[in-house]
């Protein structure tokens, strides 16, 4: 018989624009958030799995310092990165340890500490996001990637500046509540659109920022999880997926069709359909993200993202409540640990302990959670669909 | 003898490519796609491995030029070695020979012209003394 996966532990820790302390320090809130109220020793852990971009640390092969600052070492340790689904395909290699009886117990670290870098250096880096030889000649940048894809959008399905503002504003409204957020001001469709432009049609309050933080996922087998905790929550679909790193050689340009091929297997894979999610958090580290993610995930059809928002479906309340934490916009996006944090949340959701990062977020009966967490401009995506 | 790249655009991460004589045709004048010999797929940009059939067996055809606008950003930001440019078109076309290009479209053409649908035309340029590009011009 399949061994079922849970989740047993989430942590993070907050969310900041210079958190002021090592990575190992941030690690270890992350994990000791994790660990807390479980049944389980440091040492009872069969492996850890570090996420993070490489090219944002100063700490060469950062695993095995995290793994010995936590105490995992002697069991195994190594390094996941897709960029910014690094954490929940840590979870996807910590699901399948588990699956296949290699492993009972996994813990899964993300992190980044964006503030280690100068701006100047962040600028660099900025430039090689693309395809270092075909696009990085022509000053590309991942907001304005995005930007093309906003403008292709509104070009085909007559989606607004005003719909992408409305998805910043339900997201700032929650980041207000979110105690671990980095921006917790609620700001109004007006002050998105009187933002400055970075790339039209998107402007500065379209884009989440870059930040510090570290997020913790602990997994176990079915055995082991009823030992170490009450409240397991069931990781029942993983599906993953790419698409090509050059913008040029995409067939679709109106919507990611690596979060669109993932979502399928998850699908697939859970027995479950879109209309079965209950509540979710998606990859909005620009507001055209979340409106793509709508309809790359089959809450709406292909072009209707933009009126789902304008409804107010995706508030709690509506018919899919989408990033009741405040999204990446609201928390920031530290690369590494932005998955975790997001499967932190839905987590929280389906054990009813939402009240953990607000009592207002709550989906009441939540049974089934969705995890969309995609790495660069759509190169790859990570769908995850967990039940209670 | 692959080098070459690094002639390539105004800020280049690359030098060395077995496709580096693209470079060459771009200071003659032309912007070339790559054909792999064997399975008759064309390549933009250009790439000298066919996934396809494993044949590194390749010609260079020239594109004629004629594309269409898909998608398209006012750049007001910009990475390291391109702050001076700022603002500037970046853009998705579709050739009429199939494949699609990602590049800058020329500064000759106002903001307000553009229209994603539109016909442009990709040309070769002279970016300083020793190095070339291709952009998005007036046909």
């Amino acid at each position: 018989m399949e061994r079922k996966v849970a989740v047993v532990g989430v942590g993070q820790s907050a969310f900041s624009r210079s958190c002021g302390i090592s990575i190992r320090e941030l690690c270890f809130e992350a994990f000791k958030e994790a660990m807390d109220g479980l049944n389980l020793s440091p040492k009872e852990i069969d492996a850890s799995i570090v996420c993070s971009a490489p090219e944002y640390d100063k700490q060469r092969t950062p695993s095995g310092l995290i793994a010995e600052y936590l105490g995992l070492t002697p069991k195994p340790t190594f390094l996941v990165e897709t960029i910014c689904a690094s954490s929940t395909t840590g979870v996807g290699v910590a699901f399948s340890f588990i699956k296949a009886g290699i492993k009972d117990v996994v813990a899964v670290i993300g992190f980044q500490k964006m503030s280690e870098l100068t701006s100047a250096e962040a600028q660099e880096r900025m430039g090689r996001g693309g395809d270092i030889m075909w696009e990085s000649p022509f000053g590309i940048m991942m907001p304005a990637q995005y930007a093309m894809y906003a403008r292709a959008h509104m070009k085909q399905y007559g989606t607004t500046e005003e719909q992408l503002a409305k998805v910043r504003e339900k997201n700032s409204k929650y980041g207000a509540l979110n105690p671990k957020a980095v921006f917790r001001k609620e700001v109004t469709v007006e002050d998105v659109l009187k933002s400055r432009v970075i790339a039209s049609p998107l402007k500065l309050l379209d884009c989440c920022a870059n930040a510090d933080g570290a997020s913790c996922i602990i997994l176990a087998s079915e055995e082991k999880a009823k030992k170490i905790t009450d409240t397991p929550v069931w990781l029942v679909g993983w599906g993953s997926a790419s698409d090509t790193m050059t913008l040029a050689n995409r067939t679709l340009l109106t919507g990611l069709t690596c979060a669109i091929e993932a979502a399928k297997d998850a699908y697939k894979m859970a027995g479950v359909e879109p209309k079965d999610i209950d509540v979710a958090e998606v990859h909005d580290c620009f507001t055209i993200a979340e409106i793509m993610a709508y309809e790359n995930l089959g809450f709406c059809k292909p072009g209707e993202g933009g009126k789902l928002i304008e409804e107010g479906q995706t508030y709690v309340g509506g018919k899919i409540p989408v990033n009741a934490d405040g999204g990446l916009l609201s928390k920031g996006h530290p690369i590494g640990a932005t998955g975790g944090s997001q499967v932190r949340t839905i987590v929280h959701q389906l054990r009813g302990e939402a009240h953990k990062i607000h009592p207002s977020i709550q989906v009441q009966g939540a049974e089934t959670g969705l995890v969309h967490n995609v790495g660069g401009v759509g190169l790859y995506a990570n769908v995850l669909i967990f039940r209670r | 003898m692959p080098k070459g790249m690094e002639r390539f655009g105004k800020v280049t991460y690359t030098s060395e490519a077995k496709v580096s004589d693209f470079v060459k045709y771009l200071e003659e004048g032309k912007v070339m796609a790559t054909r792999c010999k064997k399975c008759g797929r064309l390549y933009f940009p250009p790439r000298a491995d066919c996934p396809e059939c494993f044949s590194e067996e390749y010609e260079w055809v020239p594109l004629s030029g004629k594309c269409k606008l898909i998608t398209y950003t006012v750049a007001h930001f910009a990475p390291t070695g391109f702050e001076s440019d700022v603002p500037y078109v970046l853009a998705v076309a579709e050739c009429e020979e199939g494949v699609k290009v990602f590049t800058r479209v020329s500064k000759d053409i106002s903001v307000d012209e553009l229209k994603p649908g539109m016909e442009l035309k990709l040309a070769p340029i002279k970016v300083n003394e020793d190095k070339y590009s291709f952009e998005l011009q007036k046909p």
